[in-house]
This record gives C-alpha cells, sequence and structure tokens, in this order.
C-alpha cells in the first residue's frame, strides 16, 4: 500500500514547453494571456483530466447540451417575443385567424412563425431542445441510479441533479405557457384548479398567482420573468455546481482490469475528450436541427388564441408534466368532502402529494440506502445493475410507477388507437399504477439474480464454446473455454453486502431505529449472489 | 412594430431573386401551380359531383327506385314504412341529408354490433345513395342534402374556425384529428370526410353527436366551418410533418424514441472503440 | 507516467479508515489483473486506412461549410412571403437542411478525428479522498477558532443573537413587497362565488352574443352560451371562465329534477356551467343519445338527466345548474345567478348551498 501525497498524472509538474515563448503570434497570445490570468495552472490541472468511456456516461452532457441549445435558440425568440396579454388582432399571414382578437404574446408567436425568415425554424428547434433537456436528464439520472454513482462522496451532487430535473420541468411549463394559446390556456386553467384545491391558502395563491381572477392579463408576463430570468439562473448557477463536483469527484467508472477505486483510466481532455465531447455538441444540435426541420411541433396557429371556453379533444401538456395530468386523471370518482362546513378535495390532494412524496423519496433514497448498508466509504466504482438486485429492482418499480402515470396522461389517445374503451383504459391503469410496481419489483430482481448466477457460473466454470467433444468413452460433452483474468475480474468484482444483524448496543438495548434498519438490510441483502473467490474457483476446479 | 419590421425585411429577397436564383424558385413554383391547379380542380369535381346535380330527387321514379333499394337492404331494422323496429331507429323525419351522410359514409347498413357504426366503403353507389334518400325524404320531410354554394370552402376561415373550436374541437379535436368518447365511442377524424358530408353531420346530428340546427350555426356558419377545416388541413405541414395532429403526446413519444434513440446511437458509436 | 497503460499497480490512499459498514471483504477475493495489453487500430498500423480516415474528416468540414453556406442562400432563396405558408415551409426546411448538414458534418468529423486518428493510450488519474486530510482540516478549525476568537463571536452573546435576530427580520418587508400582485380589494372566494347571471339575463350564442329562442333548441342539439353583454365586458375572459354554460334540449320525461330545481328548466331545456368541478377545464363533449357529458381533460363525465352528477371520473360534485326561463319574446334568459360557485372546489367552499 503506497500513499502518494502528490498527483501522478500527466505532464502536471514538467515545465513549460520551450517552443511557447517562441510559438509566434500564438505563443505571444498565450503568454499575453498566462500572464494577466495564470491559466497555465488551470491548463496543467485540467488539460490532462482523464475522463473514463462508456455510452452512458454521455447522458449528462445531451442535458447540458441540450440547455446550451436552449439557450441560444431562446434568446433570438426574446428578440420578437412580446410577453403581453394586451388585446391586439391579428393582421399577419395566417389566414383562419385574421381578424382575431388575441393576446399580443400570441400575436408575436404567430409573428415569429410566419413573419420572421428562421423563427419557425428556432421555435421548433427551442421547444424540441427543450423536450429532450428534461427527457436526458430523466436518462442520466436513471444511469445513475441504476449504477449506484450517488453513492458518497456523490449525494450532494445527486440531489443537485435531481433540483435540476425539478428546475428543467418548471422551465418547461413556464415556456409552454407562454404563447397563450388554447392548449396551454387550458393547461393553466388546470394548474389553477390543483391550486385552488390546496387547503386553507389554495384560492389566494392562484389570486396572487395570477394577479386576481384566472386568467387575468398578468400570468403572461409573470412566467416570462420566470421563464427567461429566474430559472434559467438558476439552472445555470446548479450546472456550474453540478460540474464543479463532477471536477473534484472525477468521473465514476465501471469495474474493469486496471481500474480500481483510487484510479481513473480513460482518455485526456486534451485532446481527445475535446474532440469527442466537444463534436458531440454540434451532433445534438444537429439532430435537434434536424427534428425542428422536419417535424412540426406545437402548432399554436392550429390550436387558436385563449378562451375560457373551448378546449380540443387531446387536451395534454408536454411530456414532463404528463405523470402529473396523468396522476389526476387516475382518481377514482368520489374523492372529495365536506367537513366542517368546508370542501376538501382529495381528487387534487392525493395527486399533489402522492407525486411529492414519490419525488421526495427519489431525493432521497442515496441517504436512505447508506443507512441501510451502513457503508461510509466512498465509491467509484459503478454497479453492474445486476449485482444491486434490490436496488435495480427498487428503481424498475419506480419507473414502472412513473410510466403507468405517464401513460394514463394519454388515456383518451389510448382509448381511441387501441380501440378500447376509455372506462376500461382508466380502470386497467389504476390496477397497474398500484400492482404494476409490484410486479416489475418481482420480476426485475429475479432476473437480477439470474444473471449473477449466469455470471458467477461463467467466472467457475467458463463459457460455453460450442464445441462439442466425444470421449473415449462415447460420452459427447461440450466444452468450456475458461475465461482470460481480465474477463473474469469484470465478473467477479463487486460489492457484497450481508443483513444486518442487530446486537444490543452498549446498555443492552436495540434502539428502534437500528430494528427498522435490520429489517430494510434483510430486505435488501437476503437474496444474494456472492462474488466467486480464487477458493471458489480453485474448489471447483478439483471436479 | 411588427409591421415595421416586416417592412424592412421585404426588400432582401427581392433582392436576392433579382440576383439569378431564378430557377430553383421557377420549378418549386411550377409544382405549386400545378399542385394547386390538381387540388382545385378536385375540389371542384367533388363538390360538384356531390351537390347531386344529376339526380331529380323529386321525381317519381328515383323515389320509387329508392323505395325498392329500402325494402331489400333497410326495412328489416328500420321497419318496412321506416317506423323503425327494436334493431333500428324510426327514420320518419331525419331527411334526405340523414340518409345521404349514413349511407354515403358507409356507415349504414351496419356491418356488426359495436359501440357505433364506423365510416367504411359505402356499400350502395351514388346514385343508390341518393335513390335511398329520396325516398325517405318522401316519406315525412327533414333536412335536405346541403346547397353546393355552402360546400365550396370559400367562406369566412377565422370565423369558421372560431366555431370549429366552440362547436366541435372538444370532441374532434382542435385540429379534426378525433378523440375519445365514452364507452369505446368515439368522435372521428375529419380529414378525409367531404364537405357534403360534414354538413349533413352538423345539420342531422348522426348517432351522439349534437344536432346543429339551422337556428345554432346557420347554413353559412357551417359553410365556414368547412372553409375552416380545409384551411388548417392544408396549412398543417407549415412546420414539417405534423405527427397525425395529436399534440403533445406525439411529440414526446417522437422525442423519446426518435430523438433520445438517434442521439444514444450516437454516444454508443462514440464511445466504441475504433478498429 | 504519461500514457502509462501497462500499469498493474493498485494504489490504496489509506481510505480503509472509513465504515464499510455491512459489506463482506473476502481475503481470497481475486485480485485486480491491471491493465490488459493495448490494441492498436488499423489507422495505427496501416498508413492507407489512416490517409483514407484523415481525408473522410476533411471532407466532413468541407461537408459543413457547404451546409453553412447552403443554410445562407436558402435565407434568401427561400424568403417569406407575406400571406403564403408555403414560403414559410420552403423557408423552415431548407435552412434548417442547410444547418443540420452543418451541424453534423463538424460533431461527426471531430468526433471521427478523435477515434480514430488522435492518440488512444488510456491514461490513469490517482484519485485522493475527497476530505481533506489531517493538517488541512486541523488549520481549518484553527481558522475558526482564531476567527471566533478575534470577533468574539461566541462569546459576546448579545451581540451575535441580535445580529441574527435582524437579519432574521429583514426579508420579512420583501415578502410585503409582493402584497400587490394580487388585486389590492376583493377575496378569491367572493369573486368565484358570482358570475354575471343574473335575473334576467338573456343567454346568447358562443361567441357573437346572439340571443336564444326557447323555439331555436331543438331536440338533440346543443348551444354554447356566454351571458348577453359579456363581449362588452371590460374583464370579459374572466368573466367567461366562470359564467360559459351549454345548454342542451331533451325530452322533459328523461329528466330528474330534485323538488327544489323543478322550475329550473323550460320544457326540456336544461342549463349547465361548462366548468368542470374537478379542475375547471370546459366540459362540453355532449352525447346527444346518452345524455352525458365527457370532460376531454380527466374524463369525468356528467349525467345531464340526474342534474348533471357524475358517474365516472375523478369530478366529485355535479356541474352546477342555471335556472332557466323564457322572457315576453320568446328569449331564454336566467332566472338568477348560479346558486353555488362554478368550477372547482376551494377551501372557502362551504357545504351549504341552496341548491
Amino acid at each position: 500500500m503506497t500513499t502518494t501525497s502528490e498527483p501522478l498524472a500527466y505532464d502536471r509538474t514538467e515545465p513549460a514547453d520551450a517552443r511557447r515563448s517562441s510559438g509566434g503570434i500564438t505563443g505571444w497570445a498565450s503568454n499575453y494571456l498566462d500572464e494577466r490570468t495564470g491559466i497555465s495552472y488551470v491548463v496543467r490541472e485540467f488539460g490532462r483530466k482523464i475522463f473514463p468511456d462508456h455510452w452512458s456516461f454521455m447522458l449528462g452532457e445531451v442535458a447540458l447540451y441540450s440547455f446550451v441549445i436552449i439557450l441560444l435558440s431562446g434568446s433570438f425568440l426574446t428578440f420578437f417575443f412580446q410577453a403581453s396579454m394586451a388585446d391586439v388582432v391579428y393582421n399577419g399571414s395566417y389566414v383562419p385567424l385574421k381578424g382575431l382578437q388575441m393576446s399580443a404574446a400570441m400575436q408575436s408567436t404567430l409573428n415569429i412563425s410566419f413573419e420572421v425568415r428562421g423563427g419557425l425554424l428556432m421555435r421548433q428547434v427551442h421547444h424540441w431542445a427543450a423536450l429532450l433537456f428534461v427527457a436526458s436528464i430523466g436518462l442520466h439520472m436513471l444511469r445513475i441510479f441504476f449504477t449506484g454513482a450517488f453513492r458518497k462522496p456523490r449525494e450532494i451532487n445527486w440531489l443537485i441533479g435531481f433540483v435540476l430535473f425539478v428546475l428543467a420541468m418548471a422551465e418547461g411549463f413556464t415556456g409552454y405557457s407562454l404563447p397563450d394559446d388554447l392548449l396551454s390556456g387550458n393547461g393553466l386553467r388546470i394548474i389553477a384548479g390543483m391550486v385552488q384545491g390546496i387547503p386553507f391558502i389554495g384560492s389566494w395563491i392562484e389570486w396572487f398567482v395570477f394577479g386576481g381572477q384566472f386568467p387575468g392579463t398578468a400570468i403572461v408576463g409573470r412566467l416570462y420573468t420566470l421563464h427567461i430570468l429566474l430559472l434559467p439562473a438558476a439552472v445555470l448557477a446548479l450546472i456550474g455546481l453540478h460540474l464543479v463536483f463532477v471536477v473534484v469527484h472525477k468521473h465514476t467508472q465501471f469495474a474493469g482490469p486496471g481500474r480500481t477505486n483510487d484510479n481513473v483510466i480513460g482518455y485526456p481532455i486534451l485532446p481527445v475528450y475535446a474532440a469527442k465531447a466537444g463534436g458531440f455538441f454540434f451532433i445534438v444540435f444537429g439532430v435537434v436541427m434536424l427534428m425542428a426541420t422536419f417535424f412540426a411541433i406545437n402548432p399554436i396557429w392550429t390550436y387558436g388564441p385563449y378562451d375560457p371556453s373551448p378546449v380540443s379533444a387531446g387536451t395534454q401538456p408536454d411530456w414532463y408534466i404528463g405523470f402529473a395530468d396523468g396522476a389526476l386523471r387516475l382518481i377514482p370518482h368520489g374523492w372529495e368532502f365536506v367537513l366542517f362546513n368546508t370542501t376538501y378535495s382529495l381528487n387534487i390532494l392525493v395527486p399533489v402529494v402522492g407525486l411529492g412524496a414519490f419525488l421526495a423519496v427519489v431525493a432521497a433514497y442515496p441517504f436512505l440506502e447508506a443507512w441501510v448498508t451502513g457503508d461510509r466509504r466512498e465509491h467509484h466504482i459503478s454497479d453492474r445493475p445486476r449485482n444491486m438486485p434490490t436496488r435495480t429492482a427498487i428503481g424498475a418499480a419506480g419507473v414502472t410507477f412513473y410510466a403507468t402515470l405517464w401513460a394514463a396522461a394519454s388515456s383518451d389517445l389510448i382509448a381511441t388507437h387501441f380501440r378500447e374503451s376509455i372506462e376500461g383504459v382508466i380502470t386497467t391503469m389504476q390496477f397497474a399504477l398500484i400492482l404494476g410496481p409490484f410486479i416489475a419489483y418481482f420480476v426485475t430482481k429475479r432476473v437480477c439474480l439470474a444473471l449473477q448466477k449466469k455470471d458467477r457460473s461463467i467466472a467457475l466454470h467458463g463459457f460455453e464454446s460450442g464445441r462439442i467433444v466425444r470421449l473415449p468413452g462415447g460420452e459427447y460433452i461440450e466444452v468450456h473455454e475458461q475465461v482470460d483474468d481480465f474477463e473474469r475480474w469484470r465478473l467477479v468484482s463487486f460489492n457484497d453486502y450481508e443483513p444486518l444483524m442487530v446486537r444490543p448496543n452498549a446498555s443492552g438495548r436495540i434502539p428502534p431505529q437500528e430494528r427498522v434498519r435490520a429489517v430494510l438490510s434483510r430486505w435488501f441483502f437476503e437474496d444474494r449472489i456472492e462474488p466467486v473467490t480464487r477458493t471458489d474457483v480453485e474448489l471447483s476446479s478439483h471436479h | 412594430m411588427i409591421r415595421t419590421r416586416r417592412a424592412a425585411a421585404s426588400p432582401a429577397p427581392a433582392r436576392a431573386r433579382r440576383t439569378g436564383r431564378r430557377s430553383p424558385i421557377a420549378s418549386v413554383a411550377l409544382v405549386a401551380v400545378g399542385l394547386l391547379l390538381t387540388g382545385g380542380a378536385y375540389t371542384l369535381f367533388t363538390a360538384s359531383s356531390g351537390a347531386s346535380a344529376a339526380i331529380d330527387l323529386n321525381s317519381a321514379q328515383t323515389i320509387a327506385e329508392g323505395k325498392k333499394l329500402f325494402q331489400a337492404n333497410c326495412a328489416t331494422c328500420h321497419g318496412l314504412a321506416l317506423q323503425g323496429t327494436a334493431a333500428g331507429p324510426s327514420l320518419v323525419g331525419v331527411g334526405a341529408a340523414a340518409v345521404d351522410f349514413q349511407v354515403g359514409t358507409g356507415r349504414m347498413p351496419l356491418a356488426q354490433d359495436a359501440p357505433q357504426a364506423e365510416q367504411k366503403p359505402p356499400v350502395f353507389t351514388d346514385t343508390q345513395t341518393k335513390q335511398l334518400a329520396a325516398y325517405v325524404a318522401s316519406v315525412a320531410p327533414g333536412p335536405g342534402i346541403p346547397e353546393s354554394k355552402y360546400l365550396q370552402a370559400d367562406g369566412n376561415a377565422t370565423r369558421g374556425a372560431e366555431l370549429f373550436r366552440i362547436n366541435c374541437a372538444m370532441c374532434h379535436n382542435v385540429a379534426g384529428a378525433g378523440g375519445a368518447l365514452t364507452e369505446g365511442k368515439y368522435a372521428p377524424n375529419l380529414h378525409d370526410v367531404s364537405p357534403t358530408h360534414i354538413y349533413e353531420a352538423m345539420l342531422t346530428g348522426p348517432q351522439n353527436m349534437p344536432v346543429f340546427n339551422d337556428d345554432n350555426l346557420s347554413p353559412q356558419d357551417k359553410a365556414d366551418i368547412i372553409t375552416a377545416l380545409k384551411q388548417t388541413q392544408q396549412n398543417e405541414n407549415v412546420g414539417g410533418f405534423a405527427l397525425g395532429s395529436l399534440g403533445p403526446v406525439a411529440e414526446g413519444l417522437f422525442l423519446w424514441i426518435f430523438g433520445l434513440g438517434a442521439i444514444v446511437a450516437f454516444t454508443v458509436w462514440l464511445t466504441a472503440k475504433a478498429n | 507516467m504519461a500514457n502509462d497503460e501497462t500499469s498493474t499497480e493498485v494504489v490504496r490512499t489509506g481510505r480503509a479508515t472509513a465504515s464499510s459498514g455491512t459489506a463482506v471483504e473476502r481475503s481470497d477475493a481475486f485480485v485486480n489483473p491491471g491493465m490488459p495489453p493495448h490494441r492498436p487500430r488499423v489507422t495505427d498500423t496501416d498508413p492507407r486506412k489512416a490517409k483514407r480516415a484523415e481525408r473522410t474528416i476533411v471532407a466532413l468540414f468541407y461537408l459543413s461549410i457547404v451546409g453553412a453556406v447552403f443554410a445562407m442562400a436558402a435565407y434568401f432563396a427561400f424568403p417569406i412571403q407575406a400571406n403564403d405558408l408555403g414560403s414559410v415551409r420552403l423557408n423552415n426546411l431548407f435552412l434548417g437542411l442547410g444547418l443540420s448538414l452543418a451541424l453534423l458534418a463538424i460533431g461527426v468529423g471531430a468526433v471521427h478525428w478523435g477515434k480514430v486518428l488522435m492518440a488512444d493510450h488510456e491514461g490513469v488519474d490517482i484519485r485522493h479522498p475527497i476530505r481533506g486530510d489531517e493538517k488541512t482540516r486541523a488549520r481549518a478549525v484553527e481558522i475558526f477558532d482564531l476567527a471566533n476568537e478575534e470577533s468574539g463571536f461566541g462569546r459576546r452573546t448579545l451581540i451575535r443573537n441580535s445580529m441574527i435576530a435582524a437579519i432574521a427580520v429583514l426579508p420579512f418587508p420583501a415578502i410585503f413587497l409582493f402584497r400587490d400582485l394580487a388585486p389590492a380589494s376583493g377575496t378569491p372566494a367572493e369573486a368565484y362565488s358570482h358570475t354575471l347571471w343574473k335575473h334576467g339575463t338573456r343567454l346568447t350564442k358562443d361567441p357573437s352574443g346572439v340571443p336564444i329562442k326557447a323555439a331555436d333548441v331543438t331536440m338533440g342539439s346543443i348551444f354554447h352560451v356566454i351571458p348577453e353583454g359579456l363581449n362588452e365586458s371590460p374583464d370579459a375572459l374572466e368573466e367567461k371562465a366562470k359564467a360559459a354554460v351549454i345548454l342542451v334540449r331533451m325530452n322533459p320525461a328523461d329528466l330528474h329534477p330534485s323538488p327544489n330545481r323543478e322550475s329550473w328548466a323550460y320544457d326540456g331545456i336544461v342549463a349547465y356551467s361548462k366548468i368542470c368541478t374537478h379542475v375547471g377545464c370546459p366540459v362540453a363533449l355532449y352525447e346527444q343519445q346518452t345524455h352525458h357529458l365527457l370532460c376531454p381533460c380527466h374524463q369525468s363525465q356528467f349525467d345531464l338527466t340526474h342534474q348533471a352528477e357524475v358517474i365516472f371520473g375523478p369530478a366529485k360534485r355535479p356541474l352546477p345548474q342555471l335556472p332557466i326561463a323564457v322572457d315576453s319574446e320568446g328569449y331564454l334568459v336566467a332566472q338568477s345567478d348560479f346558486h353555488e360557485p362554478v368550477g372547482p372546489s376551494f377551501w372557502e367552499r362551504r357545504g351549504d348551498y341552496n341548491v
């Protein structure tokens, strides 16, 4: 065991190349900059920083890049958009709205679409990138969850990421409502109705948010300030913090030969990752641009301006709010009562509180798991999902819960497209919401254990080579080939926990929280497949 | 403010056109003109056939032919005197419009017992449909087949679109993509429905659709709605493929499956070790 | 140490002090075999392949320039012309195509360069425990102690506590500043409890405001209704959001009014609020044969033959009914305002409305 006090890294400690002083204009410029900023320290520290290679490690970058795309396209849109609900008469190119009264917000959005060259393209880029932003954050979180990359020391970064996810949804919703069209107006109407149902202060919150009665003339301007100022500032600050922690912690890596908890193996930022990650930004932007070129999104001219009386069949929010809309749809009939001359709207409160609790569990999960395992070590090796069957199963249950709510938001479209009755679809989903997570939990856990068993058998006996050999006695056997050391290491190097045994503490008692912990620990680790050891291999080779 | 901006922007394209990018524009314009002409001709053609100029609905011969057809194909459910039976409603006073709609869109005769009658290829020819309509109208008066002047899609699209949003969009979707009703019923997609049938549906309220009589939506209102529907459909693809005009659900699914799918494929390529 | 892909050294940095919880550590576990040997790429061994890769990358970057130039050309070649949405479509399509090409070609080119031509030796960074070393931590504690000592923060509790109190009170004026987000007078409960409907207000068609005669409402039809004069109201949208009504006619024998509502209909014509009692969407999908109303947002269903009571979905309360009558000219009029607040529930909503 060697302890190093100085980083063992690339040429960080080596002196600057002599070429720099004689490097012509580049040399002059770097010297100029360094003498005023000391940037050579930054280059020395981070220029050869190592970043491990795995496709799933790029998902966070997709989120970052879509945010940059949103900022670029959004800035363009702000130059033309008018966040005002003042009445105007539309007189632009779209005939079925000509002469109609609408808000300046709606009119300017139509003008961006039909009068500004490239305006429609930028609107569609902005909207597609917004959908991609939230989706990639979601996928990134799933990757972190299923590989256990939220464990110490990354719990705080998980929380930051969680807040970013919530902020991204808020960004999306505030932006979706800005054009003041019929679809988003009905979305706001739903939000107003939900807020109204909050006990005691609900009606007053709505009164303050909308500046009086719904819809009022204030909401678009207020959402705009949130959408382009406060929320982006918060997102930007948290992204900065998130990335600082990524640098401080260094990226996790999957188990593999040569990879340990104390090193990180991969390619240096300069030049390989600069090329790959930099190029990837243009790829993400290109894919978004391609979608904006060929696929229409949010055609507000079809929806028309907001009016409280009409509504369209298939009124749905953007995908990331779908789970909340689905929760509202799945509440069975009759969940509201009057007590002491006051109305309690459980049909609104249960979804609001339920989703809040779901999100709270997501946010708190790293702390929960750390408490159950009692593991206070730093973890920099990502788990393969199968090697933590209970966590993976919990994740699958959560995904099922979320996905059912999400699907429920399109219950009417499911009914029409699969020729089912809407009542049947909703009732099925109500059952699926309760039973689905349990089924997903058990199935996933069994699948994980089975995969672990398969890994174990390969590590012990090798893999089936497909080569059939006839023994002298006439017996046919398939030859098993041993895996090499590098491959075996991938199969056997994982964390293994045993269930917690409760023991009385110094005063001879077992505190209740320890009992709870023991129960949870048993739940987590009762079914476990141990990693193969050298002893196991030796024993098995004697057979 | 917007007007000035537009005015300032307009000279630029004019200049660009003068600098000799004429041929791509010309070919695109040619294609557009061709499409417009065929589309226009098609609209004219279908409109005139819908107006049934060839058949006199009041002639005794037409009614007699219609009666024969009715007795052979419809009377089992609707009764020999249109009085209705347990299997089908009375048709007294439903008018020619209802018959033309139900038979002309293939909803009648019913194929099977379903939550609602489905649109399908019509069983009867246009002439036979008109004969049936003439016969049913001759028994008791009812709403007639609409005049062709209301079916030209040349009314006020703005008014029509507003009326459509208020009276129709809640069931048929604001883009006419259709939507769900209770217990397996649904409001159909309106994209390929002819102006005549749209008019007749409003007038007669087939199945669970409410009736929009002329006091509720005047004939000109109905003509405006037809105009708006056609205009909306023509402009559906301004921003690209409309993904079925199903709104955010289709957009979200597309993003997850194709958008994110493509990007994940790129990440796999990007991190795979080169050969 | 750079590019040391064969290093098999497993560095331990004294992290074993942290508790491993219930983790099992085995003495006979496998040991890390170290990095596998480096596998060269074809571009490393075959100069012709490398040359070809180089040409591909250069071509991609030039392709990107072509895309960008194409986008600029398309900007002028496909201008948007007033009242021509076809021109918008072409503008969107060709501008987007050029930009997509420009972006994707740069991206693919850069990544390809990174993958096939740049050195692919994997490097190693050493991790250190995130916590500061003991010396640093001791120094940090020392600095805090010193600051405490020099300021007297812990000693002079009166100063400290009064400062904390002052800072704690300071945000309150900011909260007051937000009072005017809402109107200066009135309460939401009052606003929700009244609509434009009053005795004698004519029912008119939405959006034209043309009054409706009872005789116009034939069997099976539905009218979307606003109160007379709504379009001239200064708060037209806010009033419409509460006052929108649907009007249908059915066989009087199909109606099942409760005793106190028997006079609220006129000859089978009934009027109900259009605002859902769940979260406020317009409930307007009327099935003329079943007399059911469906909300397109959350699928609540109301039975108009039974005073719009809920038969399915998350809504609990029936839609409020507007009592109607006919005036001397045969036009439909309201008998009064709604007898209860319309729309979603709220805390101040009582349970004893006279309905």
